[in-house]
């Protein structure tokens, strides 16, 4: 078993919940053993960086210190949330960057008899690390329960591949890691224009109408796609799309009912592990239902619907512009020029 | 005294203080002064139609120092952070750190029109201030009732939902070191009202 340092994030054991409960079983079968760290605090999602830079960056900093102490042989810190994970390599990254910001971060955390070297602990993504140190073959193995027959449309966000500052993702805009992830679970992986779109992230807290409208695209985009369900690797966009699309139906009359669901837990359910402890059940918009379909027959000719045609415009409204006109504004252009 | 009338021609220079005092106060380097105008970052933006501001015209602004017009605009405040400009940006500016510089100096300015998303942000520091963990159901109670008092009533389902499902902490979750944690976060805070 390699081991690895884990570092949950608040969500994990509240509205992320399913996501904390089955990427520990998911990983013990891959052969990961993640060790918690100890005392870890909040990383201060994208809130407390608005308000105050230095106080923002040692809040992150005493987890990386904390790691930094409990690493026994060069373990990378491991985060299964995108917001946490980009805070923590954001920090470091920057401390190393701007090494004021680092100075000040240091005699911060000295308050707190803590200290922080910055680039002294691999700062990684839960996806990244099955991709890259488990491998794909490794996650085929231990597939007991194929996917077949589940339509997904992988989602991933934005704040994993984006910005990337550590440089471990070869496309920032459209990534096939969890497709191809995906695919090895057996599933019938969509090619998802939107996956890392973003989801809003705390929009639907504080400018409802922007939020509820970027989730609108990303649903109806997967619907349109003839997805069963959207698979993420992120506590905020599950929450986002899973629970706020009752206020997204009511706001713009849509009836959908797209679920949502972690990447880990289709892997446990493709590793045949009890869905329910995988934390199937959890969502808001039920996932169960599409799940079902797994193993029965894939439907037959798949392809994206064309979108309905716009009604035609209604004989009493304004006259669009004609043609004619354009044609002789197209010809007087270059005269003007000339002249 | 009459040299004493004339106002001095300080335009530029404040402009360039205030562009300036943004770099300054942006974790990493902000390379804001490299900005060409091109104005990628809004046409990649998801929520550029909300924004008073495009995020190029926020950033000519500030390079002519309108500070006042800048930390009024509900740009920042817009700003999903999606990154999708900053991987795009051919002058590799730092456009979401910037933004969210913005907001920093807005909250301390307080200079906003809507109190809605620096009173969030406030109030998840604070708890975490408290706790050292975010408390959702602790944050969202006293956001809604604060600035959507109106919209609870479409998410007491939600939120019926999420508690059944085992998805919302009733107490909050608080670290073991929390007096550590302040010491920090003060020395913190002490070393930002310095600069």
């Amino acid at each position: 078993m390699s081991r690895y340092l884990y570092y949950p994030g608040c969500s994990m054991d509240g509205s992320g919940r399913a996501y904390g409960e089955s990427l520990i079983p998911v990983c013990e079968k891959l052969g990961l053993n993640l060790a918690e760290i100890d005392d870890w605090n909040c990383c201060g999602a994208t809130e407390y960086v608005g308000v105050s830079l230095s106080p923002a960056y040692a809040l992150i900093a005493r987890n990386l210190a904390i790691a930094a102490k409990s690493k026994t042989d060069g373990e990378p810190l491991v985060a299964a949330c995108s917001a946490c994970y980009l805070n923590l390599a954001k920090a470091d990254n920057y401390m190393k960057e701007r090494p004021q910001l680092g100075e000040r971060v240091n005699v911060a955390l000295d308050a707190g008899g803590l200290h922080y070297d910055p680039g002294s602990v691999e700062i990684r993504h839960l996806l990244e690390v099955i991709m890259n140190d488990v491998g794909l073959d490794q996650v085929r193995a231990n597939v007991v329960k194929p996917l077949a027959g589940l339509r997904v449309a992988p989602y991933l966000g934005c704040m994993l591949p984006r910005p990337d500052p550590d440089h471990r993702w070869k496309n920032h805009e459209r990534p096939d890691d969890l497709d191809q992830l995906l695919a090895a679970l057996g599933a019938d992986v969509v090619d998802f224009p939107l996956k890392t779109e973003c989801c809003g992230g705390h929009m639907t807290q504080i400018a409802p109408k922007v939020g509820l409208e970027l989730i609108r695209r990303l649903v109806d985009e997967a619907e349109h796609h003839l997805a069963d369900m959207m698979v993420t690797v992120c506590p905020m966009c599950q929450i986002n799309i899973d629970a706020y699309q009752g206020e997204m139906n009511a706001e713009f009359h849509t009836k959908h009912k797209m679920p949502i669901v972690f990447f880990t837990q289709l892997m446990g359910v493709a590793f045949g592990l009890d869905p329910k402890k995988m934390g199937i059940g959890r969502e808001l918009t039920d996932a169960r239902p599409a799940l079902k379909k797994i193993g029965k027959e894939a439907q037959p000719a798949a392809d994206p619907v064309a979108p309905a045609h716009r009604p035609r415009p209604d004989k009493r409204a304004l006259p669009m512009p004609r043609m004619e006109s354009e044609a002789t504004a197209a010809a007087e252009t270059p005269a003007e020029v000339a002249r | 005294m009459v040299v004493a009338q004339v106002s001095p021609p300080l335009a530029v220079d404040s402009g360039v203080r205030f562009l300036e005092e943004v770099s300054a106060k942006t974790a990493g380097v902000s390379r804001l002064e490299m900005c060409i105008q091109c104005g990628t970052c809004g046409g990649s933006c998801p929520s550029a139609d909300d924004m008073d501001h495009t995020p190029r015209m926020l950033f000519a602004m500030i390079r002519a120092g309108m500070k006042e017009q800048a930390l009024r605009s509900n740009t920042p405040w817009m700003c999903v952070s999606c990154y999708h400009c900053v991987v795009r940006c051919p002058q590799g500016v730092h456009i979401a750190d910037v933004m969210y510089t913005l907001k920093g100096m807005a909250e301390q300015e307080k200079s906003y029109r809507d109190s809605t998303p620096p009173g969030f942000a406030r109030v998840f520091v604070g708890q975490v201030e408290t706790f050292g963990r975010s408390w959702e159901l602790g944050l969202t109670a006293r956001h809604y009732l604060r600035h959507f008092i109106l919209r609870l009533p479409r998410m007491t389902p939600m939120a019926a939902g999420l508690f059944f499902r085992g998805r919302i902490g009733i107490l909050p979750h608080r670290i073991r070191q929390r007096k550590q944690l302040h010491a920090i976060l003060s020395r913190a805070e002490e070393l930002e009202k310095v600069s």
